[in-house]
């Protein structure tokens, strides 16, 4: 592929617009991610009776396993969400800026 | 005692991740087992339908293209499948319900750990691999720097990580079909050998994506029976499956909360890093995101595999705990029928037992062959990411500097599989009474020391350079390598000397870093005219990662 059009590209203000867009929403996602599991490791690590705790009074059965169940189901919504955004608005915008640079 | 649990649990879960060994504990100690008719019946039946398989794969290989990606043709859905195939392994199932089963809820925490790597890749590199992507992660690294030095690095990093994997699943399928099926060690070794070469050269990419796809829906399916049947037990109620499990339990209310397993925060912290950023820089894994046609497929990939590999260790994690009770209190599971003794077939059986109490020789059998099958997806898929280490890379840009034909390359490709192939039978053979388990987190820590940090830096940082990608790629696998032949796991268990000289079996949480410092010192102090020209070339990849703009195969489709 040429440098010209590559140049062409990344002159586009649709360009910039994209990769602020979707590298934002990437990113806070991740961040997201990683702040969630990165608690829930601190109190598995500092503070593990807390998991124990029972669902219901009198109980066996402790919180911890909705609270992993939760996580799992969570974070795989939220990549749901992202390609949500990324199949949809940014990859529109995405096709809009090839169409223009082969003009 | 609680030095030992860590023991257990970190080993377990090393190697049951990986399909491995089925437990280190258990390797070389696995009893012959009489004839399973029905397990092999049903593995027959998997063979003969992935043998057509790859025999229509065969007639649809014509280009490198098809040979090395499937033409970019497969969907994202197919994909996603097949990706979750590759990382279910047959200790995904046994490793992880067995830890469940013997630990509770630190089954789960494992679990989880293992999943968070995927919505990582999801947003921080689905889109770029197969933006920039061809055949090889290495077509990434060596984007717009030296093609044969990067290649060759790449392609070092690669095979090792094949090998010691191909060693270790080798070994887990020999124990593993002794075990459940019957058949002498040597015997199960050469036919995944076999099967695995079969698939790989005349099939390609196609043949090892369908394989995979079909042993993904037969895991999931088998697991989900085996879990419902089980859980219908105790009426679906989860407080009933909890209670009872405390009740029946050695561990007993010590079951439901977090227990030994971060007892040692430095061994957690550094597993967890290697088992999230090691699945980003295994080969055979990055390799699937070039079979689509597009990025967004790649995302849909992601997707579908995160959602397959969630729910599964939902999944697994519930059989185990309802393996406690179901499995704890019937002495037929038990070596001379003492209950709370020593597992028939091992403490990597609580998944097995638990097919045989709710579904009879039926259910143990399908689901014993679901587990080789599985076995002989990994391996299949490990085989053509080493063979195209060495047509692709080596054979192809470094020996020939890209001077070489489609048709040879696919050539080498086919030959190289072979020999990997019988290496595979003979290492694996050699190895039949050995501990392997080390293997395992070596291959995870090269992955994530030596091909993960400049794939991702390449990807990123505009001042990589061709010296910056060596020194980091060389720190990563050296430490890498080091730190694990100085722990415990080599320097003691293997080597058989008193003291390990390092303290810590994991390797990431050191040798990660420091790739990453040393890929950052060389590129830093790079003021060659090659290395300005390298990070110029940066804008132009920076375009193509982001709009996929000139990727390869995305025109034709």
């Amino acid at each position: 592929m040429s440098t010209a059009v590559y140049e062409r590209i990344r002159k586009n203000p649709k360009f910039d617009e994209l990769v602020t867009k979707r590298s934002r929403f990437a990113w806070l996602l991740t961040a997201l991610v990683l702040g969630i599991y990165f608690v829930f490791i601190m109190v598995v690590a500092f503070n593990p009776t807390l998991l124990a705790t029972p669902i219901w009074e009198g109980g066996k059965a402790s919180i911890a396993w909705p609270i992993g169940a939760s996580m799992i189901l969570l974070f795989w919504l939220m990549t749901g969400l992202y390609i949500r955004r990324a199949n949809g608005e940014f990859d529109d915008i995405n096709s809009e800026i090839i169409k223009g640079a082969i003009e | 005692m609680t030095r030992g649990m860590l023991k257990f649990a970190t080993a377990a879960l090393a190697v049951g991740w990986m399909g491995l060994a089925m437990a280190a504990p258990d390797v070389g100690t696995a009893e012959k087992q009489a004839l399973n008719i029905h397990a092999i019946v049903m593995f027959f039946i998997f063979v003969m339908m992935t043998l057509g398989i790859t025999y229509w794969a065969a007639q649809r290989t014509k280009t490198a293209s098809d040979y090395y990606s499937a033409g970019g043709g497969i969907t994202g859905t197919q994909n996603g499948l097949a990706i979750a195939g590759d990382y279910m392994s047959a200790a995904t199932l046994l490793g992880l319900t067995s830890l469940t089963y013997f630990q509770g809820f630190d089954g789960y925490i494992y679990c989880i750990c293992f999943y968070v790597g995927w919505p990582f890749i999801m947003f921080i590199m689905a889109e770029r691999l197969r933006n920039l992507g061809k055949f090889t992660f290495a077509d990434i690294t060596s984007y717009r720097l030296d093609q044969r030095q990067v290649r060759t690095i790449a392609a070092i990093g690669s095979l090792t990580v094949v090998v010691f994997y191909l060693i270790a699943q080798m070994v887990g399928a020999g124990q593993l079909i002794k075990l459940l099926f019957g058949l002498d060690y040597w015997i199960a070794v050469v036919i995944v050998g076999v099967l695995m070469v079969v698939y790989v050269t005349f099939g390609g990419m196609i043949a090892t994506t369908w394989v995979q796809i079909i042993k993904a829906c037969l895991l999931l399916g088998g697991g989900t029976l085996v879990m419902l049947l089980a859980f219908a037990k105790f009426g679906f109620n989860f407080e009933t499956l909890a209670s009872q499990a405390v009740a029946n339990s050695k561990k007993g209310i010590a079951l439901m909360g977090p227990g030994s397993l971060l007892a040692d925060p430095v061994t957690a912290v550094s597993l967890s890093l290697g088992l999230m950023f090691g699945t980003a820089g295994l080969p055979h894994i990055l390799m699937r995101f070039f079979t689509v046609p597009n990025a967004k497929e790649a995302r849909k990939s992601v997707f579908i595999a995160t959602l397959c590999v969630g729910f599964f260790f939902t999944v697994v994690a519930i059989m185990g705990l309802a393996a406690v009770t179901i499995v704890g209190t019937n002495p037929q599971y038990f070596e001379g029928g003492q209950l709370g003794g020593k597992l028939l077939g091992g403490n990597n059986m609580p998944a097995m037992h638990l097919a045989h109490a709710v579904g009879g020789n039926m259910m143990l059998g399908f689901l014993s062959a679901v587990a080789f099958a599985t076995i002989l997806a990994v391996v299949s898929g490990l085989a053509l990411a080493g063979a195209s280490a060495i047509s692709h890379d080596l054979y192809a840009n470094v020996i020939r500097k890209g001077q070489a034909t489609e048709a040879e390359e696919v050539r080498v490709s086919k030959s190289s599989s072979l020999i990997l192939g019988v290496l595979a039978v003979l290492l694996g053979i050699a190895f039949e009474r050995q501990n392997v388990a080390f293997m395992v987190g070596l291959a995870f820590g090269v992955a994530a020391s030596c091909n993960f940090p400049v794939l991702i830096l390449s990807m990123y940082w505009k001042g990589l350079t061709t010296r910056g990608a060596i020194w980091g790629s060389i720190a990563g696998l050296v430490s890498a390598v080091l730190i694990v032949v100085l722990s415990k796991a080599v320097w003691v268990s293997v080597l058989g000397n008193k003291e390990p000289i390092f303290p810590y079996e994991q390797p990431a949480l050191f040798s990660m870093p420091l790739a990453f410092f040393m890929a950052w010192l060389g590129s830093v102090t790079d003021g060659s005219a090659r290395a300005a020209k390298e990070k110029e070339a940066f804008e132009d990849q920076y375009v193509r990662a982001q709009t996929g703009f000139g990727s390869a195969g995305a025109a034709a489709h």
